[in-house]
């Protein structure tokens, strides 16, 4: 299924909900997956909750049933260790049984920790930061060479604008004026051991972007609407520049008590941790 | 061996639309024709190393074949995470050129010798890792890795080698290639290092040494039973690299031969630690005892015979 690029207006609300409940139902698998792994994260995906769904379920011309469709778009997950989000939203898009994400990051099973190739949809392993990126510039200069039409996504993590290669990918993009790349930049402001503005402070990260080049919309990165109005590139449109979206986010967002901490970079949901927090998502449909 | 590589390098990008040369800001008068002559072929992503083997990498998954170009070190050590993650992982059509292999830029100094870089790698996963000998080498092994499907490393030395093949040799990318024959000793040559083996061999024979030299321009994979076969004929093998000794032609000669239970008596012939001295590639050679007289000297005392000259000589051992 291709979903085309505008929504009559009568069926935008019910599109809405929809896509909330893809974006709750991402959280709840990841919720399962990382207690089943006993893996981390957790709090680096249910910021991009939201994102995934927009991308998934309403921007990217994908096709679950081919995934290498030569001219599907590219998204490029390069803040690799939400990986768990991306695998979610793929089995939830059909790309994967469901059953395969009882499959992650267990002994014996087939879906790595860190976004890894051999899955249906993932176009690029990362994990370490400041890859991805900078190889989407690189698949946008390709289409562009090619005469294609499809365009380039990467999603980034607020610690990974720390890397030097995030800046390089960023010059060289708006040189090459790659207007079909979009960056998202997923901005919890909780990094790996510290909150953004006591590690390195990125603000004004917009304004960073903006003078590399980019045209740059901030955005509240849990609101829908919003993200499907940046994200398109028909109802937003630039022309000679690449987009970036500064995505306001909350790390954990969804679960009242792994807002904003840090630990949830890391933890896994044990003893009534799980339960409690699917009580939150859930309950709050 | 630098302008073997652009000439080879036109004749490939002039049929194959899919060939892409990225430079990270170098090939000042090098480069100068190829982009005016292919100017949809070629990019300067600027001085960006780890930017410049990324990009490489997303343009080879939409079908091209990208070489990406710089000097010494900046193009493998500057960015290794970058091939080992991206290029090597992904197994990308990702040509890695390199010139200035070994102390070629003299004078400049360490920050501009490409020294440990054999050595790293070979030590990634499905890396072609190829340092010709000669300009005949370079030209004919070009097109070969166009051809073969992966990642790949090309140390190249400086401009003005002289062709050190006889016309005709063929140079098969994986094979060793024989630059002499002879009986008594083996001299095996990675990149530039094979006119210096073939010096040191017309030394040899003023002193009743017969010696054969092999350019292994193929270090991976490495033809390990030509190796076998070629050191078992031989009483006394040397490997000869402008490189560490760790780890380069010699380690990976040394696993060859262990492994095929090759008991010759072999010896590493490269550099220990950071080269010493200012001055040109021939001065520096001599300087670290990395130059056709200290080879000499080191294949007289395997051979048990005394020189004239003892002092200087320097093994691995």
């Amino acid at each position: 299924m291709t979903p085309s690029p505008a929504s009559p207006p009568e069926n935008v609300q019910a599109d809405l909900a929809a896509l909330a409940r893809l974006a709750r139902d991402i959280r709840l698998a990841v919720l399962d997956m990382t207690r089943r792994a006993g893996s981390g994260h957790v709090g680096s995906v249910f910021s991009c909750a939201e994102i995934l769904a927009a991308l998934y379920g309403r921007v990217l011309r994908v096709r679950p049933e081919e995934p290498d469709w030569p001219d599907r778009d590219r998204f490029v997950m390069s803040k690799g260790h939400a990986a768990a989000g991306l695998y979610a939203v793929l089995a939830l898009r059909g790309f994967l049984p469901a059953a395969r994400l009882e499959e992650f990051y267990v002994d014996g099973g087939s879906l790595v920790g860190h976004a890894t190739t051999g899955v249906p949809g993932v176009e690029l392993s990362t994990g370490s930061l400041g890859h991805g990126f900078p190889v989407s510039v690189g698949l946008a200069e390709g289409a562009r060479r090619l005469g294609r039409p499809w365009r380039v996504y990467a999603l980034l993590s607020d610690g990974e604008c720390d890397e030097g290669a995030t800046w390089e990918a960023a010059l060289l993009a708006a040189a090459w004026h790659l207007d079909n790349l979009t960056v998202i930049v997923d901005y919890n402001k909780v990094q790996s051991y510290g909150l953004v503005s006591e590690v390195v402070p990125l603000d004004p990260l917009g304004a960073k972007w903006e003078s590399f080049g980019w045209a740059v919309r901030e955005v509240d990165g849990h609101d829908l609407e919003a993200l499907l109005e940046a994200l398109d590139p028909e109802r937003w449109p630039v022309a000679g520049k690449p987009r970036c979206i500064v995505a306001h986010t909350v790390k954990g967002k969804g679960v009242s008590f792994m807002e904003g901490q840090v630990l949830w970079h890391y933890r896994t949901p044990r003893g009534d941790e799980y339960a409690r927090a699917v009580a939150e998502l859930t309950g709050a449909r | 061996m630098r302008n073997a590589f652009i000439r080879a390098l036109h004749r490939v990008a002039e049929c194959d639309a899919r060939v892409v040369l990225i430079t990270g800001d170098l090939g000042f008068g090098v480069l100068d024709e190829f982009r005016s002559r292919f100017p949809r072929q070629y990019y300067n992503v600027g001085v960006a190393e780890q930017n410049l083997t990324a990009v490489a990498v997303g343009l080879s998954l939409t079908g091209h074949v990208v070489f990406t170009y710089s000097i010494a070190n900046f193009p493998t050590l500057r960015c290794l995470e970058h091939i080992r993650n991206d290029v090597c992982y992904h197994r990308a059509n990702v040509k890695i050129v390199s010139v200035g292999g070994g102390m070629a830029y003299g004078a400049l100094g360490f920050s501009h010798f490409a020294t440990e870089d054999l050595a790293v790698l070979r030590a990634l996963p499905g890396m072609t890792v190829v340092a010709p000998g000669d300009p005949v080498e370079v030209e004919r092994l070009v097109p070969q890795l166009v051809a073969l499907p992966g990642p790949a490393y090309l140390r190249l030395g400086r401009a003005g080698e002289r062709p050190l093949h006889a016309p005709g040799t063929e140079i098969v990318l994986g094979r060793p290639a024989r630059a002499r024959a002879g009986s008594d000793v083996l001299l095996l040559s990675a990149g530039g290092m094979l006119p210096v083996a073939l010096e040191a061999a017309d030394l040899l024979l003023a002193d009743g040494i017969s010696a054969e030299v092999t350019s292994v321009h193929t270090l991976k994979p490495l033809d390990a039973a030509a190796i076998c076969e070629s050191a078992a004929r031989f009483p006394v093998v040397v490997a000869c690299e402008e490189h560490q000794i760790e780890g380069g032609l010699g380690g990976a000669v040394a696993e060859a031969l262990m492994e095929g239970g090759v008991a010759t008596q072999f010896r590493r012939f490269g550099l220990s630690g950071f080269p010493r001295g200012v001055g040109s590639q021939e001065r520096l050679r001599s300087v670290n005892q990395l130059d056709a007289g200290a080879l000499r000297l080191l294949v007289l005392r395997l051979c048990g015979v005394s020189a004239a000259t003892p002092q200087g000589a320097r093994s691995s051992a």
